[in-house]
């Protein structure tokens, strides 16, 4: 073979964070490329998905919004994949933390102060580790994939949404419509820059990531987790258990995926409706692939998914791109990254010998 | 940066408009701005088409006196608001945001943006910038539930429907009505599919309904799923906001037809002549804002006569399909005499006899 | 209820269990193999988008599935080549493939929507295929003879034939199978290949005969009830056939229950009820190790020989 790859010594540092960029940047041509091929103006796509979220300042807002349930989100992924635990069910956890955190507003919708909404967040968090616990308990005890157990439940929990929205949870005066109140001001996350609609949600997603950050490269708990994902048997040795583990991995992302939905219930949607399931639980998955399982990486990559939709939203504007565009850049990003994620542990080396006797 | 240049733009067309005063020669006015909503794709041949087919009316009439964008498939929810908002931002002077589940979107980029003028379809919740329309399509109801009584070997209509909002609910008992003034057992089976717009899902529905004896499909969705169905299975059915004839030539019989172009002009002028003013505007057959598809051949001409008949009944004010008495499903007397009023009809809740719901 | 209602709704359940059990097929090969392939949703719609665009264009229905089958399998190859190939993790790849399926398909579907084709209905004479009775055999869209062709055929293939041991060894024990001589990557390409297949002609069932029409994510998830059926029949062709038709008769449950006027059972729990059946089934599966039923040991491991 005329390229081959060779193994390196050790994983190249330097790949590891080139590679995010060039799957970035490869998916912005190639993206590009294929759209004109489809009958699109490519080049026009590209600029509105990706270069005018950035340079246009009224979008910035908008960034900090997207980008914040997928980094809270993925953050809570990263440390399970990490621990070699698959928790595939984000999206479900997202919605049981938002009808968690919704319940406890719809108890207390006659009812003001300040103590309202923190309990609406803590319950959101309770209710998505809850429901992470289901697969977690499977695998624990009867060692059930928690790959398969995780997704259905996702879509177990969406029926669970349409039951709520159309029948016990239905807003009494919403006219029949099937969707809760709104939520009253002591329920809605705060606007911290005026003017603007930044929620209290969006400061907290990053500061959630920076310590998770530092948890995971300074403590124990965190050099457990990479310990039982990279070397399991060296993690039994160590004392580490492998059950323990998969616990606090389901829980912690379960956890945070379902604070990340009451943030959104209570920050942009201000009440629960059927269209809640937007799908972030999965493209979280993405941005903790980009991210590389690292919490910086996942700030980053939560801003650059943050701007794929941003900008996809921008394009059905001015363009008349329909939505789902967006989606084909952002499987495109990881799909360059996967592809070029085997230049970390491997190098590309050009065989110029002759091939005769080549006993490849 | 292109946004900032525009806003620039219309504040210096807002101050030269004033320079006619001073007794310049009149300048030429900026096109105002107008913005469409759509929930679906134009391509549904059904709502979102008919408010596309209003919009190019406008376009026809207005000419260069006016510039629009429209953005489709437009989700309900927070998606909605970061659309509406944007194209506040972009400096349209006129949106109009067309479907019900924009309500709370509408109005809270409304309270953001006060010199942009909104106009949200099917909903209730206004503002001084803001104003609500919608249509009587409940008139359009009334003279297919009189042919399907007359056409159904059955007597059983199955009836997909979206939300039980009092829009819906009135549909139901408005073609129910019509229907039993002519087949006194008439019934009609309801099955909600809790979506707008599902093709998959609205061919589901007419084929369970079929399956359950009904003979004639209408519907409250938006795509034309239902009526292939129909054609396919040789039974009949109505098409929804446009003419669907192309889809199911033998099926479909007629439809109600969503003719948004009078009302879209209407409020275009009073921006124009800046005389908007918040309102609640609800019109029927008589404004010309709901009309009929053309007639189906195989409809007898004595059927044709009476819904013409029905029709002039309705623009001329001697007609009302919602005329007492009338039962509820349990059978309590809801209305002894007399007919409906317009609160009576937005609020409604409840069936008539013979609705399976 | 008489007998035109009861054909009717056996009718419906048959139309509506096809295109989950051709995509079950495919992904249970592929699980057999070891592969994990997630991206069944978007092969299903690159496979609709296809089927329906070529139909149209050409009139033909049987160009038009094999063209989408062409297109699914080519965006599976994609699938294959991270997976197999550059051993990029399963699951994301998987997930991604779904993304970018539902993407490209709604780009490539825009001009199409509102566009409508002949049904692709059944070959037999309308004499049968239209009787009252008859019908019940004779009405069915040759996709459906189809699954139940290639129901049978993959499951000779699996249990009687030398490919499918081979195919099933590369699942359970794929150093083993190496070892032997057998190309473990060249047998999962195969395999991932015939899953993309069978999923664009699932997806062409959506589109050509139950709505002849294109929206947006036609398949409204069912690609998801797929890949719950392959692990709810424990990976046997035999149980996924009747666990396509059980999925499909509660998905047409909810539905004409409605109808019918029984809403004892929230529709939303008959709706769960595939997924919830799904994990149970997991739970009995693990229980029962003893039995034979278990996920091939290989599934979503990367193959990495120590060469």
């Amino acid at each position: 073979m005329l390229i081959e790859l060779e193994k390196r010594k050790e994983p190249s540092q330097t790949m590891l964070y080139l590679t995010p960029v060039i799957a970035v940047l490869a998916t912005m041509i190639v993206g590009g490329i294929l759209f004109t091929l489809i009958g699109h103006n490519g080049f026009a796509a590209v600029k509105e998905i990706f270069i005018t979220p950035i340079i246009d300042t009224h979008k910035w807002q908008d960034l900090g919004i997207k980008a914040a349930p997928l980094i809270l989100i993925a953050v809570g992924l990263s440390i399970g994949f990490r621990a070699n635990v698959w928790n595939i069910g984000a999206e479900g956890q997202y919605i049981v933390g938002g009808l968690a955190g919704t319940g406890i507003a719809l108890l207390t919708w006659e009812l003001e102060g300040w103590w309202i909404l923190p309990l609406m967040c803590i319950a959101g968090a309770i209710g998505g580790a809850l429901y992470a616990s289901i697969p977690a308990f499977l695998k624990t005890k009867l060692n059930v994939n928690e790959i398969l157990s995780s997704l259905m439940l996702t879509y177990a929990s969406i029926q669970l949404l349409y039951y709520l929205m159309r029948g016990p949870w239905k807003d009494p005066e919403g006219f029949n419509f099937p969707q809760t109140r709104l939520f009253n001001d002591s329920q809605i996350l705060p606007e911290i820059i005026p003017g603007t609609i930044v929620h209290l949600g969006v400061p907290l997603a990053f500061i959630i990531a920076i310590i998770a950050w530092f948890v995971m490269s300074k403590s124990i708990f965190g050099f457990q987790i990479r310990v039982v994902g990279s070397a399991p048997a060296a993690a039994r040795y160590g004392g580490f258990s492998a059950k323990r583990t998969i616990w606090m991995a389901m829980l912690i992302g379960g956890g945070f995926a379902g604070l990340a939905g009451i943030f959104e219930a209570a920050g942009p949607f201000q009440q629960m409706v059927p269209q809640f399931p937007t799908g972030y639980g999965f493209t979280a998955i993405i941005v903790a692939f980009l991210g590389r399982l690292h919490p910086i990486g996942i700030i980053l990559g939560g801003l650059v998914l943050a701007v794929s939709y941003v900008g996809g939203e921008i394009a059905q504007t001015s363009l008349g791109l329909p939505n789902a565009a967006a989606g084909i850049f952002q499987a495109m990003m990881l799909f360059f990254l996967l592809a070029t994620d085997i230049l970390v542990k491997y190098r590309l080396k050009l065989n110029v010998a002759n091939q005769a006797g080549d006993a490849s | 940066m292109k946004l900032i240049s525009r806003r620039n733009v219309l504040k210096s067309a807002a101050a030269a408009s004033t320079l006619p005063l001073l007794g310049k020669s009149a300048f030429a006015m900026d096109p105002v701005k107008v913005a469409f909503v759509y929930l679906g794709p134009i391509g549904d041949h059904g709502w979102t088409f008919a408010h596309e087919q209003g919009r190019q009316a406008a376009i026809a009439k207005f000419g260069d006196a006016i510039s629009t964008t429209i953005v489709e498939n437009v989700a309900e929810g927070p998606d909605s608001e970061r659309v509406i908002r944007r194209l506040a931002e972009e400096g349209n002077d006129l949106i109009f945001t067309c479907s019900f589940g924009y309500m709370n979107p509408t109005l809270k980029v409304a309270k953001r943006f006060n010199d942009v003028k909104f106009e949200h379809a099917t909903g209730y919740k206004r503002a001084p910038n803001m104003s609500t329309y919608n249509a009587r399509f409940h008139e359009g109801r009334a003279i297919c539930g009189t042919i399907a009584g007359h056409m159904s070997e059955t007597g059983t209509a199955g009836y997909i429907a979206s939300f039980p909002i009092p829009e819906v609910v009135m549909g139901i008992n408005a073609f129910t009505l019509a229907a039993q003034k002519v087949n006194p057992d008439f019934k009609t089976n309801v099955l909600w599919v809790n979506s707008w717009y599902d093709p998959p899902k609205e061919a589901d529905a007419a084929t369970a309904l079929i399956d359950q004896g009904a003979d004639i499909i209408t519907q409250h969705t938006d795509s034309p799923a239902a009526l292939r169905v129909c054609e396919e299975r040789d039974l009949l059915a109505f098409g929804q906001s446009w003419d669907m004839t192309s889809f199911a030539p033998k099926a479909h019989l007629t439809a109600i037809m969503d003719i948004w172009g009078p009302y879209y002009i209407d409020r275009i002028q009073k921006v124009m002549d800046k005389k908007w003013e918040s309102a609640d505007t609800w019109w029927g057959f008589k404004e010309g804002i709901v009309a009929l598809a053309p007639y189906n051949e195989r409809i007898p001409a004595n059927v044709v006569a009476e819904a013409e008949a029905i029709k002039a009944g309705i623009i001329d004010g001697s007609y009302d399909v919602f005329t007492g008495p009338i039962k509820d499903q349990s059978g309590e007397v809801r209305l002894a005499e007399g007919t409906l009023s317009d609160g009576d009809l937005l609020s409604m809740d409840w069936y008539v006899e013979g609705v399976q719901s | 209820m008489n007998d035109t209602i009861i054909i009717s709704i056996i009718m419906t359940v048959i139309g509506a269990s096809t295109p989950i059990l051709l995509a079950a097929l495919g992904e249970l090969i592929v699980e057999k193999s070891g592969v994990l392939n997630l991206g069944i949703e978007g092969m299903m719609l690159i496979g609709a988008v296809v089927g329906f665009a070529v139909t149209l264009t050409t009139g033909f229905h049987v160009l038009g599935i094999v063209i989408a089958m062409l297109a699914s399998t080519l965006s599976a190859m994609l699938f294959a080549y991270l997976t197999l190939t550059l051993t990029a993790n399963q699951v994301a790849t998987g997930l991604a493939l779904t993304i970018f399926g539902i993407g490209i398909s709604s780009l490539m579907g825009e001009p199409y929507v509102g566009k409508t084709i002949e049904i692709f209905s059944s070959w037999f004479p309308a004499s049968l295929a239209e009787h009252p009775q008859l019908r019940v055999i004779f009405g069915y869209s040759p996709l459906v003879y189809l699954s139940l062709i290639l129901t049978v055929s993959v499951s000779y293939f699996l249990k009687k034939t030398r490919a499918g041991l081979i195919l099933r060894a590369v699942g359970e024990s794929d150093t083993s199978a190496h070892s032997i001589g057998y190309s473990v990557i060249g047998v999962r390409y195969a395999a991932v290949a015939f899953g993309g297949a069978m999923a664009g002609l699932a997806g062409c069932y959506f589109s050509l005969v139950l709505t002849p029409l294109w929206s947006e994510e036609l398949t409204a998830g069912r690609g998801w009830i797929a890949l719950a059926l392959v692990v709810f029949a424990a990976w046997k062709p035999s149980r996924l056939l009747f666990g396509a038709y059980l999925f499909g008769a509660i998905m047409t449950l909810e539905l004409h229950a409605k109808a019918a006027g029984f809403s004892f059972i929230a529709p939303e729990l008959l709706a769960a009820m595939p997924y919830l059946a799904t994990i149970v089934v997991l739970a009995l599966i693990s229980l029962r190790k003893s039995s034979g039923l278990a996920a091939p040991a290989c599934l979503a491991k990367p193959f990495k020989p120590s060469t």
